[in-house]
């Protein structure tokens, strides 16, 4: 676990300040998709060796959800980004 | 000044000489001295009693890796147990106790173990003790446990403080010897942000005990050279006293730093021990080699050491273990040992090497006897004599003391707690780190450079690496200068052959090579296998001395070279941390916050008896003069609430407040039931869900104003609720305009209930307040008189005529206060949440008990609630799903006892009638229990398959728990007032 994240609002802020909150690829199905599409939301997790995104919530700081992009494996911290934004970018 | 200390020479000041005292003797040091060397100043080698065989044992090494000299030191709450005397700071006033034996040191009755001993070999605890079975807790263990076991944990309360800190640098530098010191010297004056451990008081490592001259001057001048310049900058910092025991995902190391260890009154101000993490961009490791200890007969006897600890205690702390010493060595070490101890007047009564054709010098006059074994020693308390054997021939020299030396390993444990496994080197004998990445690099010693001009030369090429690395540019230094010396060479050697009495392999835990040939035999020669069913390498030093030569010698036996055999998993820590220095601050009311509601003091005054709730204290009920127990204060609260009025302290549950123009639409989206339409002034019970469709939380809504909006939680749910909301607009709802924030600490709120709460509150307030002018779950901001500003919600959670008042958290105890002062009149009374709870289950409403997570709306009688016509909200499509809509659910129903006398908790199981309990025939569980005083009798809140269908039927409550059964009526779970006629009034 990386012991530094950058927070976009706050700064480099310890990881005591943040509390994970999951996957952050996933996106919400409409209330009328498909019952699998449903499960695969509310269940189905990768548990990836390496890149991946997840939500980070600054409980310590801003509050924001952050999108924190990081290696499993390595540990290392690509980007962090306000889970906001990250959403409209991602079409809403 | 003692019968063994040197007349001069060592780094000890000899101008102040401290007191101290073992197991009661008061003896004399001096600062500089560690216990260990100050013990063997006074004569007294022996300092502890083995763990299995209670054989007597002395001081064997000169630092952490120490096996026997383990002591208490302190006394009472302020006792330290199996504290080792090596690495020890001697200081005035210290006290140490040996440990493990009685009724003394000197004559221990426990040591009739070591007669028994060819019955106690490894693995006896379970051939000896398994018949029969019974017996084992009663009698063997206690037996075992206190034939056994080290020093005494004190059960009293730690009056130490401890604290922990982080750290960040560019390099962390393990260790500060040669390498270390020239590692941290070439970084820092690169510019990088240095920090460097050594577990020692004083840094210096190796130096500080070394004969080497560097650019002409002693070693030890050289080490405090680099010490004073490495203080001096801004971007260092020094942590003598302090071991690097883990290393953890991310490069960040764990470490202790002993603060007041070392003093007899540690001050208030100071932690006594700290733990740190630091992030490091890049680590050092320079943590030397261990030097290997001899497995020959009779290697435990007292005044058996290590030859570089021999060493050691003569060049820096100026003590002698003995007048006349024999080394045992298979390398050049041994042979540096007797040269250093010849110089100091120290008679070298014979070398023995096992090599055939060994080169090194010997002092002057010394007699070397090659190609030798050494196969038992002699003497009681102390080494009186070695027998040495050659060619058959076998011949006791005397001698007080011994010293072994059988080569180098490197000390690599934090490379290896990782994961990655120690690679064997055949060049070096030795395991040596594993390439674990950039991260964490091995220099000097422990990367099994053995020279002085190698280490301080590899020190300083690996930071200039790192710090090129790092985008720093390293300065050119200039590499002292060190004379010429050998590489030190060795031949392994594992067992001494020709052993006449035990040979020991791990000396804390009583390991000798028979047991090894033990394991071996019987099938657990695989290096783990052999380490637990010998216990070599599990006592509190893990084996540091030992392993290797464990490993060598399971090689040797199964005929396969040590890389086949491997080594035990290195984990943290390297040397013990007390769980103090653990938990740091976290302790008493600092391991966990502590709320107290704005009504606590008010509460406290009315007599409450309070109740932890997550982080909270609530009164659970006010007991009265002659109540004699808990029941008689609920009871009489719940009566009294309702026939008259009672008042309570609501102020813990959540308060969310909503502003925008989509303040509505989001409450409508997070809340199953409908919120659109919510007119403003008035409040509507709320239900949220997951988005798996099971219940999350419920609450009320309340709007105040068109775009202003307060919501409630539950007060075990406050917390996870607002991150769920900002969740749900942050991420799943950008677009929609709301904001929101937390209130829950800025009211405090008081819940008025009973048939004459009107009267009561209508005397503090301006607004009319009667059913006309303020009706069942209006909502809105009043005045109180006197001119403040307030908040009432007429919602019941008792089923009474009840109001929530809520005024500013620091009006809370005057509002209060007044309350009570007008009630008086109609026989008002506080009432606490044990109260709350039975009026909730009379009146049939389901809480926390009841959503546990498993919990439909429908389930719980609340499906009526989920609204059919909105088209999104968290957890619509999967609560609709087969599985969660089935008919043979888990429902919510009530229960009374047939026999009314008969009670029923929570937790008990449901049965039909004569059917065996078993998972197939569990018909449900009771999830709520009280006494109704209003009923008489007691009443539960139940789940039941298929519930509500089955009003009027029996079944048994079954609580194996408790051991008791009842027969129960399932029955609608409103016990009072079903029309709603008097929360309506």
């Amino acid at each position: 676990m990386a012991s530094l994240i950058t927070c976009p609002h706050c700064g480099v802020r310890p990881k005591e300040e943040f509390a994970i909150r999951g996957d952050a690829s996933l996106v919400r199905p409409a209330p009328t998709a498909s019952d699998e599409a449903w499960h695969d939301y509310v269940y189905v997790r990768a548990n990836p060796r390496g890149r991946t995104l997840e939500h980070w919530q600054h409980v310590g700081g801003c509050r924001r959800f952050l999108v924190v992009e990081r290696d499993t494996f390595t540990h290392e911290v690509h980007s962090v980004t306000d889970g906001a934004a990250f959403a409209r970018e991602n079409g809403k | 000044m003692t019968a063994y200390r040197l007349t001069a020479g060592g780094l000890v000041d000899r101008s102040r000489a401290l007191s101290f005292s073992f197991d009661g003797r008061p003896l004399r040091g001096f600062a500089g001295d560690t216990l260990a060397s100050a013990l063997i100043a006074n004569d007294q080698l022996l300092a502890g009693r083995s763990f299995k065989y209670h054989r007597p044992r002395g001081i064997v090494s000169v630092g952490s890796s120490e096996p026997n000299a383990l002591v208490t030191i302190g006394s009472g709450a302020r006792s330290d147990p199996n504290t080792k005397a090596t690495v020890a700071e001697l200081y005035a006033g210290l006290t140490a106790r040996s440990q493990n034996r009685w009724p003394s040191l000197g004559f221990d009755i426990g040591a009739v173990s070591d007669l028994l001993s060819p019955f106690i070999g490894a693995g006896f605890y379970y051939k000896t003790f398994m018949w029969p079975a019974q017996l084992w807790e009663k009698l063997y263990e206690p037996l075992i446990r206190r034939a056994g076991g080290l020093g005494r944990v004190v059960l009293e309360r730690d009056p130490e403080s401890y604290e922990k800190s982080w750290a960040h640098c560019d390099l962390l530098v393990v260790g500060g010897g040669p390498t270390g010191l020239t590692a941290a010297l070439t970084a820092a004056r690169a510019g990088l942000r240095v920090i460097l451990a050594d577990e020692d008081f004083r840094l210096g490592g190796s130096l500080l005990s070394e004969t080497q001259a560097i650019d002409g001057a002693p070693a030890h001048v050289f080490a405090d050279r680099v010490v004073a310049e490495l203080q001096a900058l801004p971007n260092v910092t020094l942590l003598p006293r302090t071991t690097v025991f883990g290393w953890y995902d991310d490069n960040v190391f764990g470490a202790v730093e002993r603060v007041q260890k070392h003093v007899a009154e540690p001050l208030a101000k100071l932690p006594t021990e700290r733990v740190w993490r630091v992030v490091a961009r890049r680590a050092l490791l320079a943590t030397g080699a261990e030097e290997r200890p001899l497995v020959f007969g009779g290697n435990d006897r007292p005044g058996v050491m290590m030859a570089g600890a021999l060493r050691t205690y003569a060049n820096r702390y100026g003590v002698a273990a003995g007048r006349s010493v024999a080394i045992f060595t298979n390398g050049s070490a041994g042979y540096q040992a007797a040269r250093d101890l010849h110089a100091k007047g120290i008679t070298i009564a014979a070398i023995v090497d096992g090599r055939v054709a060994a080169e090194d010098a010997a002092p002057e006059g010394t007699r070397v006897i090659r190609s030798a074994s050494l196969i038992d020693t002699r003497g009681r308390r102390r080494v009186s004599g070695i027998v040495v054997e050659r060619s058959g021939f076998e011949e006791l020299v005397a001698c007080d003391a011994v010293g072994m030396s059988g080569g180098w390993s490197p000390v690599i444990h934090l490379a290896c707690q990782r994961g990655a496994k120690p690679v064997w080197s055949d060049t070096l004998s030795a395991f040596v780190a594993p390439d674990v990445g950039g991260g964490l690099r091995v220099a000097g010693s422990a990367n099994g450079v053995y020279t002085l001009s190698g280490c301080l030369g590899d020190g300083a090429a690996k930071a200039s690496a790192i710090a090129s690395e790092l985008g720093f540019k390293p300065t050119q230094d200039v590499m002292p200068e060190t004379g010429e010396e050998a590489d030190p060479s060795f031949t392994a050697l594992w067992y001494a052959p020709g052993a006449k009495s035990k040979a020991f392999v791990d000396f804390q835990n009583d390991v000798h090579t028979k047991d090894l040939g033990l394991a071996l035999r019987e099938g657990f020669g695989h290096v783990e296998h052999a380490k637990r069913y010998t216990t070599s390498g599990m006592a509190t030093d893990q084996g540091k001395l030992s392993n290797i030569n464990a490993v060598g010698i399971l090689a040797g036996m199964r005929g396969v070279s040590p890389a086949d055999v491997g080594t035990t998993t290195f984990r943290p820590f390297y040397t013990p941390v007390s769980f103090g220095a653990l938990a740091g601050t976290a302790r008493d009311k600092h391991a966990a916050p502590t709320r107290k509601s704005p009504l606590h003091e008010w509460a406290r005054k009315n007599g409450a008896a309070f109740v932890e709730a997550g982080p909270w204290y609530r009164s659970a009920w006010f007991p009265r003069a002659g109540e004699k127990t808990w029941r008689e204060s609920v009871d009489r609260e719940v009566l009294n609430v309702r026939a008259n009025v009672g008042i309570c302290d609501v102020s813990t549950l959540g308060k969310i407040e909503l502003f925008g123009p989509d303040a509505a639409e989001f409450l409508n989206r997070i809340y199953c039931n409908a919120l659109l339409k919510l007119p403003v002034g008035k409040a509507r019970y709320g239900l949220m869900l997951r988005e798996d469709g099971f219940v999350y939380d419920d609450g009320t809504v309340s709007r105040l104003a068109e775009e202003h909006f307060l919501v409630t939680t539950t007060t075990a749910m406050a917390g996870g609720v607002m991150s769920h909301m900002e969740y749900c607009s942050q991420v799943l709802w950008p677009e929609l305009k709301v904001r929101f924030c937390s209130v829950s600490d800025q009211w405090a709120q008081i819940a008025i209930a009973g048939p004459k709460a009107r009267s009561v509150l209508q005397q503090l307030i301006e607004n009319d307040i009667s059913d006309a002018g303020f009706p069942f779950l209006a909502a809105g901001t009043v005045t109180l008189k006197g001119g403040l500003k307030a908040r009432l919600f007429r919602i019941s959670f008792s089923g009474e005529l009840a109001f929530e008042l809520a005024v500013p958290a620091g009006f809370g105890i005057a509002v209060a206060d007044q309350l009570m002062d007008v009630g008086r009149a109609v026989d008002i009374c506080a009432y606490g949440v044990e109260a709350l709870n039975v009026l909730r289950l009379e009146k049939g409403l389901p809480t926390h008990a009841e959503f546990d997570g498993r919990v439909t709306p429908d389930d719980a009688g609340l499906g009526r609630m989920v609204s059919p016509h909105k088209t999104d909200f968290v957890g619509k499509h999967l609560s609709s799903r087969y599985g969660l809509t089935a008919a043979d659910r888990m429902q919510l129903v009530g229960l009374k006892p047939v026999d009314r006398e008969k009670d029923i908790r929570a937790g008990a199981h449901l049965l039909r009638e004569g059917m065996k309990p078993s998972t197939l025939n569990d018909q449900g569980w009771v999830s709520s229990a009280c006494f109704s005083p209003v009923l008489g009798h007691h009443i539960a809140f139940a789940f039941l398959k298929s519930g509500r269908e089955r009003y009027g039927e029996r079944i048994v409550v079954w609580d194996k728990l408790r051991d008791q059964e009842a027969v129960a009526e399932v029955c609608d779970p409103v016990f009072v007032d079903p029309e709603n006629a008097r929360m309506k009034a």
